[in-house]
């Protein structure tokens, strides 16, 4: 079924002038003219014996080509729902035992396939005429690689616009929400211009896998977000900011769950505590994260070896000398740390909104990194890393890791259900209510763990730190 | 057959339809009236399993519209207001690409999809790029859509309202076959007299809530009264009639005219003959007078909205 779909919306690509138009003259005239300035460009710059910068630019053209015809499927992915929504020819289609699934599969792959056939062969005529030009070929490596990069970044966007366009009541709130991809992939072939000019093939195929796992998420999220009931239930995109309060309210005062009475405190905490069984997955997730980051930090140590003398102040004797100026310092900071640990947690809580969570399990990652880099350092400088960990981290650790862990689980739940909506509630319903179940548990559960938390780490620590190393 | 007991849709605070119960079964047609925004495209989207109802439940040819929705959308046909037409397409691409949707083979949408193109005279049209079709003819090929995999259950919305004369009949012809092969059909008109030709029943539909039902036949005795009667005299009346009110119930009189209604007309018109005779009175016609259902739907329209006003706001 979702092949009929797919044969019928390309069949209606290819008999459309305004479609095919800007494709032939990408993939003929776009890649011809490129070839015309890589070959000017390479006769410019072996005047002065620089056909070094030529040569690794010429990668760089080559992705572009295919790029440009490839962008081509944003403009029609962006209006495949939304367009026939207002050409009053989805109601019909909605009315076909088509499955969700089919639907949006059949709708993706017609956006897909013409503009990715056009830049794969955009890059064929490109190269071809190089060859013949100054007698340049890619290798195998950089072919697969840009030809992976086009169809991946191709993907991305296709399956991103395609959310947009049966998330979107209208065209041109289609095309309006368009920048929350047109600016990602600029900045990203900007970062991949880079990895091609300096070569750097080991970076841009973790670039690649990041991608296709960024992909399978984002079609993954179009499927489980797209509802007939979704295309045709809304006439208006309104930011109904007096709903998201009353409902976010609602879910965190615990009316909601009271039938629409405030609870006491003692429900409410009661109700709050009930709310952490649900992040079960997000906690093992975050866990994984975090043994990952241990180990990645002490790899990076053995990696980036300090050198002796630096390594040097990790020894029990240079951290002795230093513990009472520590302690002093310390003992005016629990506040500061309180306040530092809640700024962090806010800001991993806000990156990952947007980045379906990735940001903010990277936030949550980074000190991981340090402590289990610092640990590495402590034994290449012949101390107990155990040891280490178990006299500076682990007092306040007790308390503090809880607490971030449950903050970052509820913040990584939240994220998730754009990809991942609960059956039977939309999704700006999910999203407010997992976000002001966020902000019950980090008021109720986590701010108080944290000041206890800052206070044993200004108190309590430097004086397990003296017992240890102040030998 | 469509069964609906207290079907309900909201959009957030708004609410479409409310405590809808319906009972359509085959071989009847029932036309859902109503102004525009009363609920009718709601209600057949519930019906197509497009929209999920917020309260009750609705069953199409036995299959619940929220658990079975791949079985009811295989048995029904739906022709929305607009045909929403892929106007690239030839008329007969565009029947292969539904039919094949609906698991037809691509001889069987030919032969059916060309008979049918036949049958709404459009024979030499299916070559035809859609987009150089006239509105009437994207409204056939509409109809010609729903009905190509022979559904049992039709939800057919305004189906001739930018026709001709020839073509709405050609279509309301149509329709009527179709009732008469046993199908469910469920008619969305703002074409009264449509509506009183063609349905079994009707519906009334007011801000989301049925306000009137029955045959046309039962709506006007209901909402109308007994039927009006005129009966003309070779004279002037000079008060004579007098002498029929304890007989009918005189509603006007003219120079030589009376209207009067009657629970009883087969009782009480030879009598009321024989004293207009005694009075001296020629009769020179006696008829019905005709009591359309516009009459009818203005009426329960206005005593919804002073029962109900701004119900959904």
């Amino acid at each position: 079924m979702a092949t009929v779909v797919a044969r019928r919306e390309i069949k209606d690509s290819f008999r459309d002038w305004r479609i095919m138009t800007p494709i032939i003259l990408l993939t003929v005239f776009f890649p011809a003219l490129m070839n015309f300035a890589a070959g000017r460009m390479m006769a410019f710059v072996s005047n002065y014996g620089a056909q070094i910068i030529a040569t690794q630019l010429i990668p760089f053209l080559l992705l572009v080509v295919g790029f440009f015809p490839m962008s081509f499927s944003l403009i029609i992915a962006l209006e495949t729902f939304v367009g026939e929504k207002e050409r009053k020819s989805l109601e019909p289609l909605l009315a076909t035992p088509l499955t969700d699934a089919q639907l949006y599969l059949g709708k993706m792959v017609a956006v897909l396939v013409p503009p990715l056939l056009a830049a794969y062969l955009g890059m064929t005529v490109y190269m071809v005429g190089l060859y013949f030009n100054v007698g340049w070929l890619p290798t195998w490596q950089l072919l697969s690689q840009t030809v992976l990069l086009t169809t991946v970044q191709g993907v991305i966007m296709v399956s991103a616009a395609v959310v947009i366009s049966s998330q979107t009541t209208s065209v041109r709130a289609a095309n309006l929400l368009a920048s929350f991809i047109i600016v990602p992939m600029a900045l990203l072939i900007q970062g991949e211009a880079a990895a091609l000019f300096w070569g750097n093939h080991v970076g841009l195929w973790w670039l690649i896998l990041a991608l296709a796992i960024t992909a399978v998420v984002l079609v993954r999220m179009g499927l489980h977000l797209f509802k007939r009931e979704e295309l045709m239930g809304r006439e208006l995109d309104d930011i109904r900011l007096g709903w998201i309060a009353a409902e976010f309210w609602a879910v965190m005062s615990g009316r909601r769950e009271n039938n629409g009475r405030y609870p006491n405190p003692f429900r409410w905490y009661r109700q709050t505590l009930a709310i952490v069984p649900q992040l079960g997955r997000p906690i093992v997730t975050l866990s994984v994260a975090l043994l990952g980051s241990l180990g990645m930090g002490v790899a990076l140590a053995f990696i980036y070896r300090l050198p002796p003398d630096m390594l040097a102040q990790f020894t029990g004797d240079q951290i002795a000398a230093n513990l009472d100026q520590l302690q002093i310092v310390a003992r005016g900071l629990p506040l500061t740390i309180f306040f530092q640990n809640v700024r962090v947690l806010l800001l991993l809580a806000l990156l990952g909104t947007f980045t379906f969570g990735i940001l903010g399990i990277l936030v949550f990652m980074a000190p991981w990194v340090i402590v289990g880099f610092a640990a590495g350092q402590i034994f290449l400088a012949g101390e107990n890393p155990l040891l280490f960990i178990a006299a500076t981290v682990l007092p306040h650790a007790i308390f503090e890791l809880p607490a971030i862990m449950l903050a970052a689980a509820a913040a990584l739940r939240w994220h998730l259900t754009v990809i991942a909506p609960p059956p039977n509630s939309t999704l700006s319903e999910a999203f407010v209510a997992t976000a002001a179940e966020f902000a019950r548990i980090f008021i109720g559960l986590v701010l108080p763990i944290l000041l206890l938390a800052a206070f044993v780490e200004a108190f309590i620590t430097p004086q397990v730190m003296i017992a240890v190393y102040g030998r | 057959m469509i069964l609906t007991q207290n079907l309900g849709k909201s959009f957030d605070s708004f609410t479409a339809v409310r405590n809808l119960n319906l009972n359509v079964g085959a071989g009847e047609l029932l036309a859902l009236l109503g102004p525009n925004g009363a609920g009718k495209t709601t209600t057949v989207r519930m019906l197509s399993s497009i929209l999920r109802p917020t309260t009750g439940r609705a069953e199409v040819n036995g299959y619940d519209v929220v658990t079975q929705p791949a079985q009811v959308r295989q048995s029904i046909g739906v022709l929305t207001e607009q045909p929403g037409l892929y106007l690239r397409m030839t008329g007969i691409e565009y029947l292969l690409f539904y039919g094949r949707l609906y698991g037809i083979t691509d001889s069987a949408i030919r032969e059916r999809g060309l008979a049918l193109f036949e049958r709404f005279d459009m024979a030499d049209a299916h070559q035809r790029r859609l987009g150089q079709y006239s509105k009437g003819m994207r409204q056939k090929v509409g109809l010609i859509r729903a009905m190509l995999h022979k559904p049992t259950v039709l939800l057919l919305d305004e189906p001739t309202s930018a026709m001709d004369p020839h073509s709405a009949k050609l279509v309301r012809d149509t329709i009527k076959e179709m009732r008469d092969d046993q199908r469910t059909i469920i008619l969305c008109t703002h074409n009264l007299s449509e509506a009183e030709t063609l349905a079994d029943r009707i519906a009334i539909i007011k801000k989301g809530s049925v306000v009137a039902k029955g045959s046309p036949a039962e709506l006007k005795q209901q909402l109308l009264g007994h039927p009006q009667l005129e009966v003309r005299v070779d004279h002037h009346l000079n008060g004579q009639v007098k002498e029929l009110d304890n007989l009918v119930t005189v509603e006007s009189i003219n120079e030589n005219t009376i209207r009067y209604r009657t629970p009883n007309p087969e009782q009480d018109n030879p009598i009321l003959v024989r004293r207009l005779g005694e009075l001296g009175l020629g009769i020179i016609a006696l008829h019905e007078v005709s009591q359309s259902l516009e009459e009818v739907y203005l009426r329960v329209v206005a005593e919804a909205e002073e029962a109900q006003p701004g119900a959904n706001n």
